[in-house]
């Protein structure tokens, strides 16, 4: 039996995205969005859009592939993927499930893709209008505990009072992510820099979380393709390899009404070490991290539970500085990430770290050869991934 | 109760029971000052949220069993920013995480009563209040905490 992992045998071979619209902005149709994301990904991967055999996607995408394949004129169809549950969660999942279906043979050229409209659809950072709710929802919502923000900040303050991590800590993430989007003409928020001033003076969202902690809305699509490692090489792009991808979360972290047994986590103890064995490499390999933004707080947890830093060195080393590309101890979301690229529900986390081991990223860190990407703190299901250059193979 | 006396304004989403019969017991516990909560009759492990099988040992013969309305204070959050109508120009309000000692530490979100803008302390004992909407369409009642003593 070969050895069961995705090291070295996927890479992706291209990514591409739309450009990226505050939240309503967009004027195209949500499948439009789809449609132009992955078409681009395939202009980058030099890979004529008909060849593509697969889909992967998260948080139930509406974009469904056979509609896709049917508007393509895609030869032959042989996976539909999607990652079940935890939003943004997912979004190394569908990179792991597309990395899994390439590496057996399911298929051979699998687009992983995610597209938002929130001005045509409903928008994620509101409460619901329904006059009541049943189930899990009917222990939280009534209590006014209803928007993403909500659901997770109590996760923070509980993290923050066990652990003595400071908000600081978000401060550096908040301030960082910004400052990389300064460099990116595709961020929305390009030409808008934060200072230290105005994260201070921003409006509370819900404590522990001020404005600036919390991620966008936006409409967008974006796609990444990926073929077997022996394929990409021979086309466009320099490959970015799979060195790992996992999914999933710590034991009974669903359990209802907020009873999971480690609730002071974003849900990754579990999946980290999986990933690192994975990959064969630890934390001190990787070159840059792309990590999920829906708020600050869970950056930093991810950060801990990646093993970048303890729970006792968390205030010193999660400063600004640390987390720059350029001259930083641990480069963070180096295209400004859900905060201030886009929030393409974490997707554009993970096109960014293929441009990184490319070297075609607004901000690169020098030599960048290990990229590593977490999707989602505080759901379950989350994910991570690690991208690699052919020299770490 | 008055109208007044909710803790949140009126016209938020009410809690239903679920559809399947699920949480029924807790529902009519609710309606008369109860705290009823799941317990294994098998294993005796206490389980919340309410699920149809005991996660230790899989028995499908799950206990409802009174407990003292009381607890701690696990975690909390002050929500300012609304993101529901009713909760326009109303101001912060707290949420908190109430965990039962004497219930294997099960958890339960509440309201935490008082001044919304009150110092909040981890660890804090706090005591439930009933909060009955006995004048919704479907009545129902929200269980709230106030700090004890
Ligand atoms: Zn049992």
């Amino acid at each position: 039996m070969t050895e069961r992992t995705l090291r070295g045998k996927v890479a992706v071979a291209g990514v591409g995205e739309t450009t990226y619209y505050k939240r309503g902005g967009a004027e195209d149709a949500e499948f439009v969005l789809a449609l132009k994301a992955i078409l681009a990904a395939c202009e980058d991967a030099g890979i004529d859009p008909r060849e593509v055999d697969g889909f992967a996607s998260y948080s139930n995408d509406r974009n469904d592939p056979s509609r896709i394949s049917a508007a393509l004129g895609i030869k032959e169809l042989k996976f539909a993927n999607m990652q079940w549950g935890g939003g943004g969660g997912g979004g190394s999942g569908a990179v792991a499930n597309a990395a899994a279906a390439v590496a057996t043979g399911v298929a051979d050229c699998v687009v992983v893709f995610r597209a938002l409209a929130q001005g045509q659809f409903a928008r994620f950072g509101q409460g619901p209008k329904a006059p009541g709710v049943a189930g899990e929802p009917a222990y939280t919502i009534p209590y006014g505990m209803m928007s993403p923000a909500q659901m997770f900040a109590m996760r923070c303050t509980r993290h923050l009072h066990e652990t003595g991590v400071t908000r600081d800590t978000y401060k550096a993430v908040s301030l960082a992510t910004y400052a990389h989007a300064q460099n990116n003409p595709r961020a929305v928020m390009y030409g808008r820099p934060l200072t230290p001033e105005k994260y201070d003076e921003a409006r509370w969202i819900v404590e522990p979380y001020q404005l600036y902690d919390c991620c966008m809305e936006n409409d967008g699509a974006a796609a990444l393709l990926i073929v077997s490692a022996d394929r990409a090489k021979d086309l466009k792009q320099k490959p970015a390899y799979i060195l790992g991808a996992t999914a999933g979360s710590e034991y009974r972290n669903g359990a209802p009404c907020h009873n999971a047994p480690l609730y002071a986590t974003s849900s990754f103890t579990s999946l980290a070490p999986r990933l690192y064995e994975m990959a064969g490499i630890g934390p001190k390999d990787v070159d840059v991290l792309q990590s999920y933004e829906n708020f600050t707080g869970g950056v930093v947890m991810s950060i801990i539970e990646h093993g970048f830093c303890s729970h006792e060195e968390a205030n010193e080393f999660l400063t600004y500085e640390n987390l720059l590309a350029k001259g930083g101890k641990l480069p963070l979301n180096t295209s400004g990430g859900n905060l201030a690229e886009c929030y393409m529900h974490g997707l554009e986390l993970i096109t960014e770290a293929v441009r990184q081991i490319r070297g075609e990223s607004p901000n690169q860190v020098d030599n960048a050869k290990v990229a590593m990407v977490t999707s989602g703190p505080m759901v379950t299901p989350v994910s991570n991934s690690i991208f690699g250059s052919e020299e770490v193979l | 109760m008055s109208n007044t006396d909710y803790y949140l304004p009126e016209g938020l989403p009410a809690p239903m029971p679920a559809r399947d019969g699920l949480d029924l017991p807790y529902r009519k516990g609710l309606e008369e000052d109860k705290l009823i909560v799941q317990r294994c009759n098998n294993c005796k492990t206490w389980q919340w949220g309410p699920e149809w099988i005991c996660h230790k040992c899989h028995s499908f013969d799950l206990g409802w069993e009174e407990v003292a309305p009381t607890g701690r204070i696990y975690s909390w959050e002050r929500a300012w920013h609304p993101v529901h109508p009713a909760l326009k120009d109303h101001g912060p309000y707290i949420v908190a995480l109430i965990e039962l000692p004497h219930a294997g530490n099960i958890r339960m979100v509440g309201n935490l009563l008082g001044d919304p803008r009150q110092e909040i302390e981890i660890g804090a004992d706090v005591e439930a209040v009933f909060e009955h909407h006995k004048d919704a369409k479907m009545p129902f009642t929200l269980v709230q905490w106030r700090v004890a003593g």
